[in-house]
């Protein structure tokens, strides 16, 4: 257990929203092609310096997506994948939705990040339907992200609000994708979805075995 | 021969009840509001629409909806925080939905404008939206079957014309503008501004004008960054 030790973070609470996002920008390779999906996985940009040259990709026509636009600087015909008014980075580039969605299928983004309602141990997606009978089922890109990425990171809390955890054996969601999640970060832990397994590879204000006791998933520690 | 129509009325002219007609856009950018204003005008009824959304506010997609001339929606994403319109009209069993990831839609318009009978794609496998269709494993990996999206009409937005119909499109504003271009037996464009044949380089025409059939000017009224405040 001496490896599992050294992963866990006792000295501190959980991961803040922010703290997350910076988590998951330090672990995108410089020079990547990336997309952050809609809603908090874009906070990750705000973490990705300038330097490190990572190039963001939207699904509605675009790659150098920039920061959100302010004031003058907004257009309504250039937005991101969550209708928000963004800004166009040096080298840019516009492209149309076929175009757009082989950059996903056709295995050319090397990461996305996404957020999910479930992941299962094998690397099972649930994201886009919670299944409910007056839910109105909106998909988007998500399908296409899930299976086309190189690697999928997946950006969430480890439990819901009920204190259920999203870390599951089998997802009980409908699925947006099979054995396509690499990587989970979650405010209280991140995993590695290996073949041989879920690696536990950080903990937060919390430890393995108080993991191990809260999921039904078996966890390794490298 | 010029594709130039007179105003939005005669360029969507001839659209019957029943038509499939594909809506350019993703929420409001490039969506073609004036050709949707027509459309509604026309009276035609019991349509299928193929959009990426399914209307914002009170405008556009949404007044179509609202008048009650919509059948059923193929679209990747209805929900929105502002697509009150779309969704009571679903809670009450008024309008159809078919939900497609966004990837297949924008292909299946694609294939249909190429002449492709169908295509295998990974998207979707294991999954609810491809439940009831044919698999087929090719190199060790799932595939599902996915036919075309022909429409009877499509209303595309384009930042400007030549009079032959050649278009260019502006930033985000493009997204399935020059699939849907190529998919549909008649094919009307709004744009910003039309200009002669050859005051656009040939090197960046996006939509050339064979796809082209009608195409109608509808200029920017105001400021690009007023017309954010209202988006």
């Amino acid at each position: 257990m001496s490896r599992g030790m050294n992963i866990e973070r006792l000295d501190r609470g959980p991961l803040t929203r922010t703290e997350l996002a910076q988590q998951i920008a330090a672990d995108i390779p410089p020079g990547s092609y990336v997309n952050l999906g809609i809603g908090q996985p874009t906070t990750v940009a705000d973490h990705l310096s300038p330097d490190r040259g990572v190039v963001l990709h939207t699904e509605n026509g675009m790659l150098g997506m920039g920061p959100a636009a302010q004031g003058d600087d907004i257009d309504p015909d250039l937005v991101n994948a969550g209708k928000v008014p963004v800004t166009e980075t040096l080298g840019a580039a516009y492209f149309h939705h076929a175009d757009s969605f082989a950059m996903m299928r056709g295995g050319h983004l090397d990461v996305c990040v996404l957020g999910a309602f479930q992941v299962s141990a094998s690397g099972d997606l649930a994201n886009w339907h919670t299944g409910e009978p007056d839910a109105i089922p909106a998909v988007g890109g998500a399908m296409d992200l899930a299976i086309g990425a190189k690697q999928v990171f997946v950006m969430m809390t480890l439990f819901d609000k009920s204190g259920r955890p999203k870390l599951v054996p089998v997802c009980t969601y409908p699925l947006t994708g099979v054995g396509c999640v690499s990587r989970v970060y979650t405010d209280v832990a991140t995993f590695d979805l290996t073949p041989d397994g879920v690696v536990v590879t950080a903990t937060f204000g919390t430890s393995v075995d108080d993991l191990r006791s809260r999921l039904d998933v078996p966890l390794l520690t490298g | 021969m010029s594709v130039l129509a007179a105003d939005t009325d005669a360029a969507v002219a001839g659209v019957t009840d029943g038509a499939t007609v594909l809506v350019g856009g993703f929420g409001t950018a490039g969506q073609p509001m004036e050709l949707i204003d027509a459309l509604i005008r026309t009276g035609a009824g019991d349509l299928t629409i193929v959009s990426n959304n399914a209307g914002n506010g009170d405008h556009g997609l949404a007044a179509l909806l609202a008048a009650g001339r919509v059948r059923k929606v193929i679209c990747s994403f209805p929900r929105q925080s502002d697509s009150y319109v779309f969704d009571a009209l679903y809670r009450a069993g008024k309008v159809e939905l078919e939900v497609v990831p966004q990837g297949n839609l924008a292909e299946r318009i694609r294939a249909a404008g190429a002449g492709i009978g169908a295509f295998f794609t990974p998207t979707g496998v294991g999954t609810p939206l491809a439940e009831g269709k044919e698999v087929r494993q090719i190199d060790g990996r799932d595939y599902v079957l996915e036919y075309p999206i022909r429409g009877d009409l499509a209303l595309v937005k384009a930042h400007r014309a030549d009079t032959l119909g050649n278009l260019v499109y502006r930033k985000t504003a493009r997204n399935f503008g020059p699939v849907m271009a190529t998919a549909a037996t008649t094919t009307v464009v709004q744009v910003d501004s039309v200009v002669e044949a050859g005051q656009i380089d040939p090197e960046v025409v996006v939509t050339p004008g064979i796809f082209v059939d009608r195409v109608v000017v509808c200029p920017v009224t105001t400021p690009l960054a007023a017309r954010g405040a209202a988006g």
